[in-house]
């Protein structure tokens, strides 16, 4: 009798839990949408989204989101076209090649790399990859972009690798005898038969890379500069959304045109991580059937 | 008074109960003064003055023990936000505080009141391999609206400018931008040009300085170090250096105050620290951290401002003034 009742308090606990959570996110983005809808009342949703200019302080200020969101879609499309090949590379490795010992030492290395606090590689940017990249590209400056490309590939590879890996070990072991069986290499048998057959997990990866990148805030906001101009390539000083409101954030006075517009940048954020999760999570899915 | 501790307790309950008397003995053994200042001080602002405030406040906490005081930097914004959401009880600024912000604090109930602490220059950085060592406010004016994109063209080397400043949240960047950028007519409405890199720290902006031949950025002189040069400055006369003597004399164009808010006429241990500051020891913290102090007895009256209430002489002699 006792027992029972633990029981279902413990079990209703845990319901309470699992609900919460789903409360929880759905608050957050309730939260984000009323500030944000305030703007709307006072500034033209139109000028918002298709404004190219970001001058919250001028008189009359200008809250375009173009620079920013290009500037967040700049960095991180030069994040993973740097790192997708890299950790799909290593996660082979990783998975099929390297020899038991190996495997443990890189896999534990990684999660040392998973670890780095993302100040000390904005710091690491600042002094050193920045005037690198200037002096090698004969760039105006190095605070740029691709600084914050590099950086952002780098905190992204533990995520795809480890993903990755996971997914290259889940294809059943019959795929790669039935290969080696019709006389495949094993190279053949990794690039033809294993990396198909995993594809679904590693766009999860890469999506989920994505989410990593996009939401970033402390790297980006140390070496990309934060100029608010649309970029006309990625080897120019620009500003990304989560720079633009950690950077001005805390200056506003709750209840402000400029507050609000904060919270807009944060719904358009939200948005962005939202759908990318969701795709990653449908190829998630699609990878485990 | 004998606490009867039953047999059959366990001896974890024992260790809690014993670490609980010990711990009332020991707060019995550190009970304070009654007369002695207790509790806690929260400042933020500017980050111009942050390592200036920081040492005042050391030497106030050795003065007073029991007062904690907690600084945080971030720029002027953020102290004038803090100040108005009343998440801090001294803000400090770089800049006035805005009509505006005045307004929105007026209506959540604060009346910020103002205290100059100290005077300070604004410096102009270039990299110390850079030929360029003086520049006038139009030549500045160029240099960040946009018009001019080349060292060549002020005598220097053939390298296109990197224009650096602060992010907007930093008193210095609206006192550039309305001193240098928004230059002449008071309805001039130019902007720093969109290729300025806003920096989120003025260390980083020396960082950058220091790395960047082509770089030209500005701080408050307390962040002027060696391993860059300050250029000196004309305003249609002579060049100056931002240095005290200069920047007291106000003959360096960029010099301004620094001021420090409170929530209405500070009271209890907001008014020691406010005492403590303009007090010569708290000047001389000022001093050593690369700020011009303010004169004692300064009067800051400004005519045309209306008063909330007939501001009394305050203990350090100081009129202030009560924005409403």
């Amino acid at each position: 009798m006792f027992r029972r009742i633990n029981e279902k308090i413990i079990e209703s606990c845990i319901k309470l839990s699992g609900l919460l959570v789903i409360i929880f996110v759905f608050l957050i983005f309730l939260f984000l949408l009323k500030d944000s809808i305030s703007l709307f009342g006072q500034y033209p949703i139109g000028q918002f989204l298709f404004g190219r200019n970001w001058l919250p302080i001028s008189e009359p200020p200008k809250f375009g989101i173009v620079p920013l969101l290009l500037g967040s879609i700049y960095v991180t499309i030069g994040a993973i076209v740097i790192c997708v090949p890299f950790g799909v590379a290593a996660a082979m490795f990783i998975a099929e090649v390297a020899p038991g010992y190996l495997k443990h030492v890189l896999k534990s290395l990684i999660e040392i790399l998973a670890s780095i606090p993302s100040v000390v590689l904005g710091f690491i940017g600042i002094v050193w990859l920045g005037p690198f990249l200037r002096n090698t590209f004969g760039l105006k400056t190095g605070m740029c972009g691709l600084t914050g490309s590099l950086l952002l590939a780098f905190m992204a590879l533990p995520t795809i690798i480890s993903i990755c890996e996971d997914a290259l070990v889940g294809v059943p072991r019959t795929y790669k005898e039935a290969a080696f069986g019709l006389g495949a290499t094993h190279w053949q048998t990794l690039w033809r038969i294993i990396l198909p057959a995993a594809s679904s997990g590693i766009i999860a990866a890469v999506m989920l890379g994505i989410g990593r990148v996009i939401g970033e805030t402390m790297v980006v906001m140390m070496v990309t500069g934060n100029a608010p101009v649309i970029p006309k390539s990625i080897l120019e000083p620009l500003r990304t959304l989560t720079a633009t409101i950690a950077g001005e954030m805390g200056e506003t006075v709750g209840g402000s045109e400029h507050y609000f517009a904060l919270f807009a940048v944060g719904v358009v954020l939200f948005i962005i991580t939202f759908m990318i999760n969701l795709v990653a999570d449908v190829c998630m899915r699609r990878a485990k059937k | 008074m004998a606490v009867k501790i039953p047999h059959n307790m366990s001896t974890g309950l024992k260790i809690v109960l014993t670490l609980l008397v010990m711990f009332l003995v020991v707060g019995c053994a550190e009970q304070v003064d009654p007369n002695e200042p207790v509790g806690f001080i929260q400042i933020k602002g500017s980050d111009t003055i942050v390592n200036a405030a920081q040492k005042v406040a050391e030497e106030f906490m050795k003065e007073y023990p029991h007062i904690f005081v907690a600084i945080t930097g971030g720029g002027s914004g953020v102290g004038t936000a803090s100040l108005i959401n009343k998440t801090c009880d001294v803000a400090t600024a770089s800049r006035e505080m805005k009509a505006k912000e005045i307004e929105m604090a007026n209506k959540r109930g604060v009346y910020p009141k103002e205290f100059i602490v100290a005077h300070d220059g604004v410096a102009v950085i270039v990299n110390n391999n850079n030929p360029i060592s003086k520049l006038t406010i139009e030549d500045l004016h160029n240099i960040y609206t946009g018009k001019v994109t080349n060292w060549k063209a002020l005598g220097g080397k053939d390298l296109h400018i990197v224009t650096l400043s602060r992010e907007v949240s930093s008193g210095t960047h609206i006192y550039f931008k309305e001193e240098v950028v928004q230059l002449g007519p008071k309805d001039n409405s130019e902007e720093f040009s969109t290729g300025t890199l806003l920096l989120t720290s003025s260390q980083a902006i020396v960082e950058e300085v220091v790395a960047n031949e082509a770089a030209i950025g500005y701080l408050g002189m307390g962040y002027l170090c060696d391993r860059c040069k300050p250029v000196l400055v004309a305003k249609g006369g002579e060049f100056y250096p931002p240095d005290v003597e200069n920047v007291l004399k106000k003959t360096y164009p960029l010099s301004r105050p620094l001021y420090f808010y409170t929530n209405g006429e500070p009271q209890g241990i907001n008014r020691l620290f406010m005492d403590f500051t303009l007090s010569p020891k708290g000047q001389m913290q000022f001093r050593e951290t690369g700020f011009v102090p303010t004169r004692l007895g300064e009067s800051l009256s400004k005519s045309g401002l209306p008063r909330r209430e007939v501001p009394s002489r305050s203990r350090i002699g100081t009129v202030i003034v009560q924005k409403n």
